[in-house]
């Protein structure tokens, strides 16, 4: 890959400039708002709706996230976006003895609908859209949203946010897996089902390239790795013979680490958004030109941030979020300064806030939708990028596909690699990152106060729990647990409205589980390095 | 013989980056690594280092939790026979529980912005210090 020459992080080689030759035939670069949709989704770019400023937040137990979400709504967050504690995610009850001390500590804790009463009290359902990083119990935490938007008297039709749901990343890189992949495919398809007949505004999935970015593929693996992501859950869909494209794929939505090699970014969003727009044409053969439309989430942060000199993160976030911006996404999350040595500060995440609102109200790049268009280099990047993408996917669908791909340590090692490499240009300062290999001084990292859950928060949580057992109709959690088994158990009903019945019955996200671990079993992971 | 090294993650914290990262750097030093994964329960990892007869266990740790998981594992160590094997920890760790760890049964803690260097010398001084 490296030839001694200029080349992008994804090891795409430049020229030292770009001429007219590099562009596209016209054609292939119509309009803003015109498919395949290179320079964005809508022709008047952000003049119609701004992206979403939605940060990521959701501490210890549900009275807390609840303040927090107040608080982030009062300062002018448009949007919430719902940290789940790891038990939550993995499937685990707050009282199991193994998750003891996980209980509240990345995010909020939920084990029954009674949480989510508190989580949401007093923010009307029908006003806001909630975004939740939820995977493995994605299904389960969809269906608490909509008991607890029916308790708040509010339609399901009119509920708006969305559910990450998606699992092939877990197996990979973030690690919230419970079910092997086949089972979990078809819930999530159930789950895209049912959104589409019953929540029509809620986006069923979030394709989440970024965990595979975290976990060290370069951009454009992190595209290609994410789009065929996107294509095994539209082909089992597709596969059931109930639904057209057009039927579900406007509540497909993606999502990406920002990192900072600043035009690379912005290429790998709008060749992302060409690309998919002609797989959902080509392959599935949507009609509708919405369908074909790559609605996409952003993080500006994460591993590209560093804890030497930890200030420095502020302006690595601030140019990431204007590569993602000149991107054209349509909802970010700006990461906080801090958030390589600890959980954000309130005063982080508020800094972080204003980094958003100053590039979206102060620096004008709102004003004209994708000003980079036609630009020499940034349409060359952009082809560049979309080769890449199509050559990684061709590579993966000859290895049988993601399922093949993930239980065979594929992707996992195609990771390892690359993070592996980045480590060592790093180390060999072939890489430069500013107070890490370059003016690096002997300043000490700042001290910063990480959240801690009290031990009283975690008490309450146990305590509810145990109330709500006490209390709920037993007979009722019986017959919806019994029902959801036999379902389980064939694979042609739709588990959803089986799993809205368990959460109006306050069945807790660890007996919906454990239930459905007894039909289908448990993923293996495998080990490689 | 090449020293032994267990790397795991225990905890339900998926983020494993960094321990790959280390363990692809101590098989590249000379160690042998017995590289266990994510979510692995603590009295497992006791287990497979007392089994395995490590020389080292390493933990990474990036929910937060570093402070019981590590006591944790510690404890279950010493259950399971082997409380003589060093433990060491690295993640996102505040400095100030550096010493936290230390009383939780770490003896060596490597917080986010450890060079890989640091943790293989580190390492391979703790090998050395304690032939078994």
């Amino acid at each position: 890959m490296d030839d001694g020459g200029v080349h992008s992080e994804s090891g795409i080689p430049l020229a030292p400039s770009y001429g007219p030759d590099d562009l596209p035939p016209a054609d292939d670069l119509p309009p803003p708002g015109v498919f395949p949709f290179t320079r964005g989704n809508f022709p008047t770019g952000y003049r119609g709706r701004l992206w979403t400023f939605r940060q990521y937040s959701g501490f210890g137990t549900p009275e807390e996230s609840n303040q927090r979400y107040r608080y982030l709504l009062e300062q002018g967050g448009t949007g919430l976006s719902v940290a789940l504690d790891l038990p939550t995610q993995c499937g685990y009850d707050s009282d199991h003895p193994d998750v003891e001390e996980e209980v509240g500590r990345v995010g909020v804790a939920i084990d029954t609908l009674a949480d989510f009463e508190i989580l949401f009290d007093a923010i009307p359902l029908d006003q806001i859209s909630t975004s939740m990083t939820i995977n493995g119990t994605a299904a389960i935490l969809l269906a608490f949203y909509v008991a607890a938007g029916e308790k708040q008297g509010v339609a399901r039709a009119k509920l708006r946010g969305t559910i990450q749901n998606d699992i092939l990343k877990e197996y990979v890189s973030r690690g919230t897996w419970i079910w092997p992949p086949r089972p979990s495919l078809r819930l999530i398809a159930d789950t895209i089902e049912f959104c589409a007949t019953d929540v029509p505004r809620f986006n069923a999935i979030s394709v989440a390239g970024a965990h595979f970015r975290d976990a060290g593929a370069n951009a454009a693996q992190e595209m290609a790795f994410t789009l065929m992501d996107g294509v095994t859950y539209c082909d089992e869909v597709i596969s059931r013979g109930r639904m057209t494209i057009d039927e579900f794929a406007p509540q497909v939505s993606f999502f990406f680490y920002t990192h900072g090699d600043f035009f690379e970014e912005i290429a790998k969003y709008r060749a992302g958004r060409r690309r998919w727009a002609k797989i959902v044409r080509e392959r599935y053969g949507a009609k509708e030109d919405k369908s074909c439309m790559f609605r996409v989430g952003c993080v500006a942060g994460g591993a590209s941030l560093y804890a030497p000199q930890a200030h420095t993160n502020i302006v690595r976030v601030a140019y990431e979020a204007l590569a993602s911006v000149l991107g054209g996404v349509q909802s970010m999350f700006t990461a906080a300064w801090d958030e390589p040595f600890a959980l954000p500060t309130e005063e982080s995440t508020t800094l972080a806030l204003r980094t958003q609102q100053v590039l979206a109200y102060e620096t004008g790049v709102a004003k004209v939708a994708d000003p980079l268009g036609g630009s020499y280099y940034v349409e060359a990047l952009t082809d560049a990028m979309e080769e890449r993408i199509v050559e990684i996917m061709a590579d993966l669908e000859r290895r049988g596909g993601m399922v093949d791909a993930v239980e065979q340590g594929y992707l996992h090692s195609l990771i390892a690699d690359e993070a592996f490499r980045v480590q060592q240009a790093l180390d060999s300062g072939e890489r430069k990152v500013v107070g890490l290999n370059t003016f690096a001084t002997d300043e000490v990292p700042p001290e910063v106060e990480g959240f801690e859950l009290d031990e009283a928060g975690r008490q309450r949580q146990l305590e509810r729990l145990a109330e709500v057992k006490r209390n709920r109709p037993a007979g009722e959690v019986s017959q919806t647990l019994e029902a959801l088994k036999k379902a389980a158990a064939t694979d042609d009903v739709n588990l959803m409205p089986l799993l809205v019945d368990c959460a109006k019955a306050y069945c807790t996200v660890g007996e919906m589980v454990e239930v459905l671990k007894q039909e289908w079993g448990e993923f293996q992971q495998p080990v490689v390095f | 013989m090449p020293a032994r090294v267990l790397v795991a993650k225990p905890g339900l914290d998926g983020h494993d980056r960094g321990a790959k990262l280390v363990a692809r750097t101590l098989r590249d030093a000379g160690f042998e690594v017995v590289y266990l994964g994510i979510r692995q329960r603590p009295e497992a990892i006791a287990a497979i280092a007392v089994q395995e007869d490590v020389d080292v266990v390493g933990l990474s740790i990036l929910s937060g939790a570093h402070v019981a998981l590590t006591r944790k594992t510690h404890d279950a160590m010493v259950t399971a026979g082997g409380g003589d094997i060093p433990l060491v920890v690295g993640g996102t760790i505040p400095r100030v529980d550096v010493a936290k760890l230390e009383a939780a049964g770490a003896v060596a803690v490597y917080p986010t912005g450890t060079p890989l260097e640091s943790v293989v010398d580190s390492m391979k001084e703790l090998v050395a210090a304690a032939p078994r």
